[in-house]
């Protein structure tokens, strides 16, 4: 029982750093453009298919792979943001860009069903089924990779977030965007090039979604999508600490629950994002929302 | 409004409600009824959606619960207490009950937090729903449950479902027009507007959300109930269908979020040309990719909906009529913001 708990604390963790880099682009989305991607669960099962076709067509390596796939996710992102989501105005436009991004993701998925079909498939490499043997436990090679190249990526924002320019006009527009506007920053491309990053990380997310979930098809952006907004909400809009944070805590709560019910497991994801705001409905690290003028 | 405009919108609203009505008279092809089953029973389910959402701001894309909460209820009901036949439609308002049983201890959780945050809680009760119903033993797991058999004649079967759905679409528009005029539509769409400033005016803005919450609920579990019966099974994925939620919120948006014939119109334009698309391409993908492309159209070429662009354009040709009649220019110009206020309120 205990070895099974630091079993499931392990995998939690290594689990939770990819969770965490897919969440990071989220909520980064959200704290530039004031909206919640829910396109991201969709677009993460499309850059695991373009890892799938670049290894099976192709054969190229899965991480030699996100060479390509990375600045193609960061392509169709600023696209996205360009065609559907900055041409939207008024008071609305808080829920009418939730709905656009909804229309984006079921005409990704739509797509994918017709180019792949419903049946799932699985991404294919050595260090997938191979493991090493580590402080007494079998970790998976995958998890290991994974997880340092989350890190990895997550660490590359934050430098690029807090130490360069681009960063620093990012940051502010995140603070105020009127502001950032005022002190000459072009936040329109602010906003284009953050959507751009913040679906690039999708295609790490993606390889490494098609490597360890034993499976993917079309319809595999619901249960995505369902969980990184549980972990961006937990964590608190905008906070980037917090969507790391809630990644791991979340990630780890439902690979102890496995323990004894896999089929409860995904609902303490659920469970665990009511409970917390019922008790602070501005998430573990959020600010209280400031009253639009 | 003046009272030919009360008349005219009367006169439309009865003049609808009779083609709806004879058209099962008229149409006897069983196709053509299913879809217009479909329709009607969407249509109750958009107009209960905007009911809520469109008065109050707070888009709530996780409707499917209640939908599929009266869905089961009617199943689990209908096989423990051994009804079939007609005597099945009795057991909606139990399913419009249980619907509004959720909805409160929901409503409670969600309306804490408003904007992106509400929207996602609802997604989130979604997914608990969909997951309770694949795992409890009660709702049969994966299977789903199955309704009784109807026992009516096979000529006209669509009947009794259709017409129990017109009724269900009549009493609800006429409540989304009851309570859009009265003082508790008037608190919601204060809410909607500036639910800070609705509060120092001494709305109680929790009360009023969360009514017109269980309203909305309890419709579109009766809506649930019903298409559970017509289709014949309730399974976790279609019981609890995130396109419901999706479908819903385009045809509010598409005739027009917060108005009364808005829902009414997208549902009867959205939902027959989807079903005729489904069938006539047999490919479910490319309703899918279709579904998503009019929802970007909506929302980005027709963001306030048809009903108000079109009473815009109305008002803007009445007002310069007037102001041509007007000697002075100046003083044609003042019905031109009247009436755009009074147009936009539709």
């Amino acid at each position: 029982m205990g070895r099974q708990i630091y079993e499931a604390i392990a995998d939690g963790i290594l689990g939770g750093g990819v969770y965490a880099l897919m969440a990071v682009g989220l909520t980064l989305i959200f704290g530039v453009l004031d909206i919640i991607n829910i396109a991201q669960g969709i677009l993460v099962v499309l850059g695991a298919y373009l890892s799938y076709v670049l290894s099976v067509h192709l054969h190229i390596d899965l991480f030699v792979g996100l060479l390509v796939t990375v600045p193609a996710m960061f392509v169709i992102g600023v696209a996205i943001q360009w065609l559907f989501i900055r041409p939207l105005r008024g008071r609305d436009r808080t829920s009418m860009s939730l709905l656009a991004a909804y229309a984006v993701a079921l005409i990704i998925e739509g797509a994918l069903y017709r180019i792949f079909g419903p049946n799932y498939v699985v991404l294919n490499a050595p260090y997938i089924t191979s493991s090493v043997h580590l402080f007494g436990f079998y970790l998976p090679d995958i998890y290991l990779y994974g997880f340092a190249l989350a890190v990895a990526c997550v660490a590359a924002l934050y430098l690029m977030l807090y130490r360069t320019r681009f960063g620093r006009s990012v940051r502010a527009t995140m603070q105020d965007q009127t502001a950032a506007r005022l002190i000459g920053i072009d936040v329109n491309r602010v906003a284009a090039v953050t959507f751009g990053i913040g679906v690039a990380v999708t295609a790490v997310g993606g390889m490494m979604f098609g490597a360890t979930s034993g499976g993917f098809n079309p319809n595999s952006g619901y249960d995505l999508i369902s969980r990184l907004l549980a972990i961006i909400i937990l964590g608190g809009l905008g906070s980037i600490g917090g969507a790391l944070a809630a990644a791991v805590f979340m990630t780890t709560a439902e690979a102890l629950v496995d323990i004894w019910s896999p089929d409860w497991a995904v609902v303490v994801f659920y469970a665990a994002l009511v409970l917390v705001l019922t008790i602070r409905p501005a998430g573990l690290f959020g600010r209280a929302p400031v009253r639009a003028q | 409004m003046t009272g030919s405009g009360l008349a005219w919108r009367g006169g439309g609203a009865l003049a609808v409600l009779a083609v709806l009505a004879a058209f099962p008279l008229a149409v006897t092809n069983a196709t053509v009824t299913t879809i217009g089953v479909d329709t009607l029973v969407f249509a109750a389910a958009a107009v209960a959606w905007n009911i809520f959402s469109g008065y109050s701001g707070y888009i709530s894309l996780g409707h499917a619960v209640f939908f599929g909460a009266g869905a089961y209820t009617v199943g689990i009901a209908a096989r423990a207490w051994q009804l079939a036949g007609g005597t099945v439609f009795v057991l909606l308002p139990l399913a419009g009950g249980v619907a509004a049983g959720l909805a409160v201890p929901l409503g409670l959780i969600a309306l804490r937090v408003r904007r992106h945050t509400f929207v996602v809680i609802t997604i989130a009760f979604f997914f608990i729903a969909q997951l309770t119903a694949t795992n409890l033993s009660v709702t049969g797991g994966s299977s789903g449950i199955l309704a009784p058999s109807p026992n009516w004649d096979a000529a006209t079967f669509n009947d009794p479902f259709y017409y129990a759905a017109l009724a269900l679409l009549v009493a609800t528009t006429a409540a989304s027009w009851l309570i859009r005029g009265s003082r508790f539509g008037l608190q919601l769409r204060a809410i909607r507007d500036d639910e800070d400033r609705a509060a120092g005016l001494g709305v109680r803005p929790m009360p009023v959300k969360l009514a017109a919450f269980v309203v909305s609920a309890v419709v579109t579990g009766m809506a649930g109930g019903l298409w559970f019966y017509f289709i014949g099974q309730a399974i976790p994925q279609f019981a609890f269908d995130p396109l419901f939620d999706l479908s819903v919120v385009v045809m509010a948006f598409f005739g027009g979020l917060g108005t009364i014939s808005g829902p009414l119109l997208g549902a009867l334009v959205i939902e027959p040309a989807q079903q005729y698309l489904t069938l006539q391409y047999t490919n479910e993908y490319l309703s899918e990719i279709l579904l998503g492309v009019l929802l970007a159209a909506v929302i980005l070429g027709l963001p306030r909906g048809v009903i108000p662009t079109a009473a815009d354009r109305i008002a803007a040709i009445r007002a310069r009529r007037a102001s041509r009649t007007a000697d002075a220019g100046a003083a044609g110009r003042q019905p031109v913001a009247g009436a755009r206020a009074q147009g936009a309120g539709r």
